[in-house]
């Protein structure tokens, strides 16, 4: 095992970060660290943090962070921020409501850049999860970005999803029915100090009777920041779901869905690196081209024979 | 996948005055680079801590409250003490000139002031970074 796994499975921070930044970049040794640490993760509860821009979702990861403290949990942090679409640069900001726990030794937050990623994620977000696991956070908090309707994906990967909403959207909630609804492992009504939650919340109740299934309806909890409100209701609501997925089996089919996810995702990155490694592309077109111009073989099954290589 | 140059632009100290370092934050997203912007009133150990936890390549820091003296070599200091010797460390503010050499003695690669405009600053970390 390289020595750098052996300090991120010792919860070393600096060589965590530095994994991450491995991966995040696609540079020498991350794979090589990936596959030595994938057998030691599995332990960490995820928890993913998704809603609308200004719902104060990193306000919230820090009230839940400090609960899970209080319990003597390990605690991660993944907060995503948009990188734009133009310079390729971020601004990362989510740390300015996170900075008590910065010098915190069992609290690790991490910022990312959606680096081009649609779905409110980005795409190594799968490995740094399994980076925070394996050097032994408890619990793993990925604040999505600020999202709209259809930005979905963080189901994939989370155990808990939690959709925060805040007072006043009105009849927006309507518009979330589609995709957010969905998604939701429970809903959080934040920002319940301003005018409008129990508004919010009979909205929210009426359209989940129309959906819930029996077996379990979505909570609604209504916090509030400002007055350390609802954080508790949260935690324990966030445990019954754990203990909900458990006895249910959902829990396992979850973890394999991300997986599932997981492994297409690190499908489609390679056959994109070499798609677009043109150097190594025309090495191995050029190999076919010879055999081509001499009809020895047609375009169509040089074709078939590289992309088998590729595919195998 | 080009390696994206992370910067941590902090607030150390009491100063209430993070204009600057907003605008200086902005320009270097718009130069391609990933900014963690961490707000006002840092202390030392916490723009260290979060300097090990997002692995950023430069730390700029800003401060008009005439504490520099103390709060950047503090930074300087600790990050040595880190063994984070790659970061690249750039400053900012209202520094008067005389304290420039004693910064960069510290450790300080440099120094910028009022006015300085935003491409030197671009220019100069593109240059200078480390790894």
């Amino acid at each position: 095992m390289s020595e750098l796994s052996r300090n991120v499975l010792a919860g070393d921070h600096r060589s965590i970060a530095r994994l991450i930044t491995l991966v995040e970049n696609d540079e020498p040794g991350a794979v090589e660290s990936m596959k030595q640490i994938h057998r030691y993760t599995g332990q960490a509860q995820i928890i993913g943090v998704t809603g609308v821009m200004g719902s104060g979702k990193s306000s919230l990861i820090f009230e839940l962070a400090l609960a899970f403290r209080a319990e003597g949990k390990k605690v991660g942090i993944i907060a995503i921020d948009p990188t734009s679409p133009f310079s390729g640069g971020a601004l990362l900001g989510d740390r300015i409501r996170m900075t008590d726990l910065s010098t915190d030794s069992g609290v690790f937050i991490r910022s990312m850049g959606t680096r081009g990623m649609m779905g409110g994620l980005t795409s190594s977000l799968y490995d740094v999860v399994e980076i925070l696991d394996a050097a032994g956070m408890n619990v793993i908090l990925i604040e999505t970005v600020g999202v709209g309707q259809d930005e979905v994906d963080i189901v994939k990967i989370a155990d808990t999803t939690l959709v925060v909403l805040i007072p006043g959207l009105g009849d927006s909630v309507q518009t979330i029915k589609a995709g957010l609804m969905e998604i939701a492992d429970i809903f959080v009504v934040n920002k319940a100090d301003k005018p409008g939650v129990e508004q919010t919340v009979a909205e929210l109740e009426s359209m989940l009777d129309l959906v819930s299934k029996a077996e379990r309806r979505t909570p609604i909890v209504a916090t509030s920041i400002k007055q350390k409100k609802g954080i508790k209701l949260l935690v324990s609501k966030i445990s019954e779901h754990q203990e909900y997925l458990k006895k249910s089996q959902s829990f396992d089919k979850r973890r394999r869905q991300r997986y599932e996810a997981e492994l297409i995702e690190i499908i489609r990155k390679r056959l994109m690196g070499f798609i677009f490694d043109e150097k190594k592309l025309k090495k191995t077109v050029d190999c076919c081209i010879d055999q081509i111009s001499k009809k020895e073989l047609d375009p169509y099954s040089a074709a078939d024979e590289i992309l088998g290589k590729i595919l195998k | 996948m080009v390696r994206k140059i992370r910067v941590l632009v902090a607030k150390p100290g009491l100063d209430g005055h993070d204009r600057g370092a907003k605008i200086v934050a902005r320009a270097l997203r718009d130069a391609g680079m990933e900014v963690v912007y961490t707000g006002l009133h840092q202390t030392a150990q916490q723009i260290v801590s979060t300097a090990i936890q997002e692995d950023v390549d430069v730390v700029g820091l800003s401060l008009l409250s005439g504490a520099h003296m103390t709060l950047f070599i503090d930074v300087a200091i600790l990050l040595k003490e880190k063994q984070m010797e790659d970061v690249l460390i750039v400053g900012g503010g209202i520094i008067p000139q005389e304290d420039v050499p004693h910064l960069k003695k510290a450790g300080i690669a440099e120094v910028f002031g009022p006015g300085t405009p935003v491409e030197e600053i671009v220019d100069y970390i593109k240059k200078n970074v480390k790894r």
